[in-house]
């Protein structure tokens, strides 16, 4: 909420003000709150602009109208309003790819999955256009937290075949070291912080690295103004994380843009058992936080939303946004789900048939002329190749040392773990045809001091 | 959800009955503070005297694990929240990445360690959050990733437990699961009042020490004093691993004693022997050094004994080397903790020293641990649960008489 400027005025003066910082956030009780007599309005401090009523009336959502979803193209590709000019050709070919390129990995890895050749793994069918178009609308310096379902966020921010197959199957390339399960990416160059299987946990830490890089730019005027973007499913919108993630944002003013993927389903728990209110774009209001909802299989508008998302989040010495982007999972939750076991098959082939953001583009490229039916075969086979090569090479390559498994628990080992790893050391001394260390690099002399 | 706590906060940690509050009673002493006429070892602590507190200068400044500069430096005399206070003032002072937050923290904080810091610093590296555990945690660990220094507090240690997750599957696991990308959440400092403080009952007298002394990847801090509160929160605000401070409450006001002024750190999982002795090990931390103190002065008197008395200050990873050299030697060992005894640290410490095959040899009785008992603290019954100076008198006598 804003505070009137004449609020701000009575503030007392710091009696050692901060050289750099200027006091942004009023503090209620610096001001008086009092109830005029006769006043139209509440004065109470809870409430400042709430006017008086001698109807008695219980707000029911039915009242309010859905919050309505934007789109800029039509399933068939046309872009409806004639003053929306989306990005050039190149960039819509090269976010095409990088969608067919996520969609063509998922195929061969949930068939590599089901052969037994890697243990997990979770496709993100049907939400390629809301991970591609909001990371086009991204800088590479945006800080981003995801939750596991946004492949197509670290393929359009360069992260590679090879980086994707060396995490899947944690070989001594990944950059996680072989300790997470499959799909948990992470990258540094590309600020992307690695995904853990909590739900929603990562809400919280996105407000409060959006508050640091706020304050990094408050102290240093030279850093570019950054944000950070939070991905996360209409189901972990549940947990208290995102609740406290979006009062605390909103609370200190934080530079964040909260992206929900709402796909209808949580595992097998459809959205009418999730909650019963406006989606999750009407919470955002409650919230004090800027709100829309958008047609995620319309990678024009996700992108659009999210450039507008930004801006609006780096105004005013920042703020966040909450963007909830409506699309339907088409694939199983994961390798280990069967969703037929919960929903009709017929259902899930009407979405992949009717609508689908890959589709949709495709279209939207054909009229243009600059795709064809020639492109799309020779761009599949292409990408394909590139995937499994990338996918045999990962394969071969050598596990991570035995010794990471000990590593970076602390900035340095302790004496106890230290010891631990010699006694596993003596273990596989004493009992060397119990263990099988030759995948791992260098065996088992890396677990030696 | 819970007491006011400014109210009870104040209440809980003033020694005496303060001015304003609506508190129906006559008297000026405190029935709960009172101990039976007769008694010998159950007496109230006398701060003042106590050996384990640095009284005069010259005894602050003796301490050698302080750098040259500062123990040619002056002292000043401080309580446990004024030694706090003044340890997060010198960190914000020295760093500007370093930010403090949580419920009430703009004001002073409900037990005044984070006074005239918003006034100094600015309201935007001090500042108040929403009332969400979950939230204050889990913001830190974002904040930290990003490369600040945040120092978070919990209004009790009672009250971590909505951040658990945060703690255990975020903050802990952050550096292990980035593996080569080297990001980590070492900029996490996580600070919590903990402790009986006399009628706190249920949900402001917990100590959960333990239960993050089963996490890899945090470090859990227990200071005894402003001295070290000093060192070991200037050193976990420094620690490139993320810390659990846990602050003895009832301490905040009562342990007083001259503190260097300038800004140090003490080490973090390196233990203290506070007192050298030859027939028996106390190992102990936070606020029951001070019942081990006492009960070690009678016992010693009493049994013609000498024990050696053991701070391990950090809880997590501990000083193992320290307490299985001192039990080598001593032969016996007994570990004093308030909360529970069920697989609490003295489980830990007592089954380290049972199977390290040379101290195992040299036990001459079994390890003893006077803890609290492994029930909840019950309002009107924290006197019979805390170890007092009896329980610890009585278990050094059976320990050495075994």
């Amino acid at each position: 909420m804003k505070v009137p400027l004449q609020r701000l005025a009575r503030r007392p003066q710091p009696f050692k003000a901060h050289p750099f910082l200027r006091p942004l956030h009023s503090q209620r009780w610096n001001s008086s709150l009092s109830q005029k007599p006769g006043a139209a309005g509440v004065r109470f401090p809870g409430a400042v602009d709430s006017k008086f009523t001698s109807a008695l009336f219980f707000e029911h959502p039915s009242t309010y109208p859905a919050i309505p979803t934007y789109r800029c193209m039509s399933p068939d590709g046309d872009i409806i309003d004639p003053a929306f000019t989306p990005a050039s050709d190149t960039l819509a070919l090269q976010m095409y790819e990088n969608m067919l390129s996520v969609s063509i990995m998922d195929v061969i890895m949930f068939d590599a999955q089901r052969q037994g050749r890697l243990s997990f793994y979770m496709t993100g069918q049907g939400e390629e256009g809301t991970c591609v178009g909001s990371a086009s609308a991204l800088e590479i310096e945006d800080v981003v937290f995801c939750q596991y379902r946004e492949a197509g966020v670290f393929k359009q921010r360069g992260y590679t075949f090879e980086d994707f197959m060396s995490q899947l199957f944690a070989n001594k390339k990944d950059h996680g070291r072989g300790r997470n399960m499959p799909v948990h990416y992470g990258s540094k160059a590309l600020n992307i912080h690695t995904i853990s299987s909590p739900l929603a946990t990562q809400i919280p830490q996105a407000s409060g690295a959006a508050y640091a890089l706020k304050m990094q730019r408050l102290t240093n005027p030279n850093i570019p103004p950054r944000i950070v973007a939070c991905y996360f499913g209409e189901g972990a919108a549940s947990e208290g994380d995102f609740h406290a993630a979006l009062n605390i944002a909103a609370t200190r003013s934080c530079p964040v843009v909260f992206i929900c993927r709402n796909n209808g389903y949580a595992i097998s728990t459809p959205t009418l058992e999730q909650y019963r209110g406006d989606g999750i774009a009407s919470r955002g209001i409650g919230y004090g936080i800027d709100t829309i909802r958008v047609d995620g299989n319309d990678i024009w508008a996700v992108r659009e939303v999210t450039k507008r998302a930004r801006e609006l989040a780096l105004k005013d010495g920042g703020r966040p946004v909450l963007i909830e982007a409506m699309s339907y999972r088409i694939s199983h939750h994961s390798t280990s789900d069967d969703s037929f076991a919960y929903r009709a098959r017929v259902e899930v082939e009407d979405w992949k048939r009717r609508d689908n953001p890959i589709t949709r583009l495709r279209k939207y490229l054909e009229k243009k002329g600059v795709w064809d039916e020639e492109k799309e075969n020779e761009a599949r086979g292409r990408i394909r190749k590139e995937a499994l090569m990338a996918f045999a090479q990962a394969e071969k390559e050598k596990k991570p040392a035995l010794r990471c498994m000990f590593e970076d628990v602390y900035e340095e080992m302790t004496p106890e773990v230290k010891a631990q790893m010699k006694e596993l050391k003596d273990v596989l001394d004493r009992y060397p045809e119990e263990y099988d260390v030759a995948e791992f690099e260098g065996g088992k002399d890396t677990l030696s001091q | 959800m819970r007491i006011a706590p400014r109210t009870i906060s104040r209440f809980l940690a003033s020694p005496t009955t303060r001015k304003g509050l609506d508190v129906p009673n006559i008297s000026r002493q405190r029935p709960y503070s009172t101990h039976p006429p007769a008694a010998r070892l159950n007496i109230p602590t006398d701060f003042s005297t106590t050996s384990l507190l640095a009284h005069s200068s010259q005894s602050a400044l003796q301490n050698t694990e302080l750098d040259a500069e500062v123990r040619n430096g002056t002292t000043k005399r401080m309580n446990l929240f004024q030694s706090i206070n003044d340890a997060l003032s010198l960190a914000l002072a020295a760093d500007e990445s370093v930010i403090l937050f949580g419920e009430d923290v703009a004001f002073g904080g409900v037990f005044r360690c984070s006074m005239g810091l918003a006034e100094n610093y600015g309201s935007e590296r001090v500042f108040n959050t929403p009332l969400s555990e979950q939230g204050i945690v889990g913001f830190g660990i974002g904040a930290a990733a990003e490369g600040m220094k945040a120092v978070a507090e919990i209004q009790f240690a009672d009250y971590v437990y909505p951040a658990f997750d945060q703690l255990v599957n975020e903050a802990a696991k952050f550096r292990y699961r980035d593996g080569k990308e080297g990001r980590h959440v070492g900029g996490l400092t996580v600070r919590m009042p903990c402790g009986g403080v006399g009628h706190g009952a249920l949900y402001h007298s917990q100590s959960p020490e333990s239960l993050f002394s089963h996490i890899p990847g945090l470090r859990v801090i227990v200071p005894r004093s402003p001295i070290q509160a000093k060192g070991l929160l200037l050193a976990a605000i420094a620690s490139n691993d993320p810390c659990i401070f846990m602050e003895p409450k009832a301490l905040y006001r009562a342990a007083v004693e001259q503190v260097p002024i300038g800004s140090y750190t003490l080490p973090l999982s390196k233990a203290e022997v506070l007192k050298e002795g030859s027939d028996l090990t106390i190992v102990s931390y936070g606020h029951p050094l001070y019942t081990c103190g006492a009960a070690i002065e009678k016992a010693e008197k009493d049994l013609g004994i000498g024990i050696e008395l053991i701070d391990l200050r950090t809880v997590y990873p501990w000083d193992k080397e320290c307490v299985l050299s001192s039990v080598r030697k001593t032969g016996r060992c007994m570990v004093v903790h308030e909360s529970m005894i069920n697989a609490g640290i003295g489980a830990e410490i007592a089954a380290s020293i049972q199977e390290d095959k040379e101290t195992f040899l040299r036990l001459e009785a079994p390890i003893a641990r006077v803890a609290g008992w492994s029930i909840h603290m019950g309002l009107m019954f924290e006197r019979f649960n805390i170890p007092d100076v009896a329980r610890v008198y009585d278990s050094i006598k059976q320990t050495v008489e075994y």
